[in-house]
């Protein structure tokens, strides 16, 4: 079996050269497909932290990733426009500005996932995932009747947002923007496995009864890990909207909050590069069978029932075996 | 008095039709072990979740170190210094043994909101939990998971997590069980000297145990207190010999 740490070097690896390579053949298209890739990671980096090592079965974090997707989307608007966003109690305009926009989208998201896990973390098992669908299709029927932001067609920005001192319409910034954040949300989530709230995390997951017993509250510790979980797939959801320069109700859809989901499944729960791996499979699998057939779910279906049947710990899981201890 | 840590008043549980605890009064006093002792089903179990707030009681009260806890929650009585150990193991499964030893030790300092520093490089909470495990002699399994332990040896981890929370008085439900007889030497031994440290309410069927540490035995049979007294007197106590111990003393 190979060690975990050589497997997740590998698929950093992947993540470096392919679009190093890109660049050098000039193939923006491999970039931006690595784009995606990234970002889909990232959103799915966020699910695990709540699923993982939660073991919160959410099957409505579209909510996030729609969130993160309108408030680039709004902010922009209104940039684009020349439209104040709010002129009362204090005048507040749009920005093109990325780094502005992340903020925004992570501070909505952890706001939306306190409310959100306040109300869904009193219940568990089937009810929980019932609840944070509902949530979910509130916020997807919301966005739908919200003609101020384009309704059901959502919103399309003209121009790619901004970051101080790159180019982000050129694929190859953009995509070094992203790969960034996606590892340093990467190199938090391993020390946040580690840490103490980790360990008590880890331990309300498994027997919250024993956490209670040493004076420790299960239900907020999962709570943050809700919130926290939230933010980074909120970011993930500005990212894409900013990668296709489009936004739209579909962020918030269902389809969206499973497709997270398989991510993380396929990749491996609780895995830290889970669904690193689970996003890449995925991006790999639609461009190439996209291309050959339109009904190419089908074989991802497949992928997932072999893993879910055959390997419990996803594909990393059948190539490095059981997580190890202490690492 | 002064010297009571630990105090139920007329506890009374129902569970539909059955009435598992029934009008149960006793206390623990400092320095001492109290053992309960019972048939399975009589309702030992019930009465140590009702004490560490787990089940609330249909009736009676719980007091601890002086205040009433009846209305308190499961992590208020801990954080008060209440331990308990379950019947059931209560672990982290996937974790290490010094995982969930850590886990105690967090509890014990109320702070498990740190994000980005490793748990195992904090040298009190490591140091705190290794001696724990060291004083249950489960030093050598540290890194074991705590799947890997046999039955007895989860009962001394949940022991171990107990201690790590430097308790006002531990309440340990069948800590001997499965620990066979090698087992149950060292841990009796171990609690004879624990009770100077607080005092244990200790639900234990193993007699031989039970005789040699307890101060005082309470015999419940059907959720109810039949009898307290030193060893002496419940050895000696015929109703309790009927109902209970049977032929076997
Ligand atoms: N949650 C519950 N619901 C219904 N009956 C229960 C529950 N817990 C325990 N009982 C019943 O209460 C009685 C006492 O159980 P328990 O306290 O576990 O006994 P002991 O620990 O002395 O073996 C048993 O008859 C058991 O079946
Ligand atoms: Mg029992």
């Amino acid at each position: 079996m190979m060690r975990e740490y050589y497997l997740n070097t590998i698929i950093l690896g992947i993540f470096i050269i392919i679009p190093i390579w890109a660049f050098i053949m000039d193939e923006p298209f491999t970039i931006t497909l690595m784009t995606r890739a990234a970002i889909f990671a990232l959103a799915a980096v966020g699910l695990n932290i709540a699923l993982g090592l939660g073991g919160l079965v959410s099957l409505g974090h579209a909510t996030f990733f729609g969130i993160g997707g309108y408030s680039m989307g709004i902010l922009a608007y209104h940039a684009q426009t020349f439209t104040p966003l709010m002129e009362w109690p204090i005048l507040v305009s749009g920005s093109k500005l990325m780094p502005l926009i992340w903020i925004n989208a992570v501070i909505m998201s952890a706001v939306a996932g306190l409310l959100i896990g306040i109300l869904s973390l009193r219940t568990s098992g089937v009810y929980f995932i019932m609840i944070t669908l509902a949530f979910g299709q509130m916020f997807f029927f919301f966005s739908i009747s919200w003609s101020a932001y384009g309704g059901e067609d959502g919103l399309s920005i003209y121009i790619r947002n901004s970051f101080p001192g790159l180019n982000t319409l050129v694929p190859i910034h953009y995509y070094t923007l992203c790969i960034t954040l996606l590892c340093a949300v990467l190199w938090i989530n391993s020390r946040l496995i580690k840490s103490p709230f980790g360990i008590a995390l880890n331990a309300a997951r498994q027997v919250p009864a024993r956490v209670e017993t040493v004076g420790l509250n299960p239900v907020r510790l999962k709570l943050a890990a809700f919130i926290m979980s939230g933010t980074v797939t909120g970011l993930a959801g500005a990212l894409f909207a900013d990668l296709n320069r489009f936004v739209s109700p579909t962020m918030f859809s269902w389809q969206t909050s499973g497709e997270i989901m398989v991510f993380v499944i396929i990749g491996g729960v609780g895995r830290l590069f889970g669904p690193v791996v689970g996003a890449l499979v995925f991006v790999a699998l639609e461009h190439w069978l996209g291309g050959l057939s339109d009904f190419w779910h089908i074989y991802l279906g497949l992928l997932l029932l072999g893993i879910v049947l055959f390997g419990r710990g996803g594909l990393i899981g059948m190539i490095c075996g059981e997580a190890r201890l202490h690492e | 008095m002064n010297n009571i840590v630990l105090s139920t008043k007329g506890l009374t549980k129902h569970f539909g039709a059955l009435s598992a605890s029934k009008n149960i009064t006793l206390d623990l006093r400092v320095g001492e072990i109290h053992a309960i002792i019972g048939p399975n089903g009589a309702g030992k179990s019930t009465f140590i979740s009702q004490v560490c707030g787990s089940i609330k009681p249909d009736n009676g009260t719980v007091h601890f170190l002086g205040r009433d806890v009846t209305q308190e929650t499961v992590r208020d009585r801990a954080q008060a210094g209440l331990a308990r150990s379950f019947q059931i193991s209560a672990l982290a499964m996937e974790d290490s043994v010094l995982q969930n030893a850590l886990l105690g030790a967090l509890g014990a300092s109320r702070n498990p909101w740190r994000f980005l520093s490793p748990a195992l490089g904090n040298k009190m909470l490591v140091e705190q939990a290794k001696h724990a495990l060291d004083r249950v002699g489960l030093s050598d399994h540290a890194n074991k998971r705590a799947s890997e332990l046999s039955h007895g040896q989860r009962r001394q981890l949940e022991v171990g997590i107990a201690l790590t929370l430097s308790p006002k008085a531990f309440v340990m439900d069948e800590p001997m069980a499965g620990l066979g007889f090698e087992g149950s030497m060292k841990m009796t031994s171990f609690l004879n000297r624990l009770r100077q440290e607080a005092p244990i309410l200790l639900v234990e069927h193993d007699m031989e145990a039970v005789f040699a540490l307890a101060d005082r035995i309470s015999v419940l049979v059907y959720g109810e207190v039949i009898a307290t007294g030193t060893v002496e007197e419940i050895r000696a106590d015929p109703y309790v010999r009927d109902a209970y111990l049977g032929e076997e003393l």
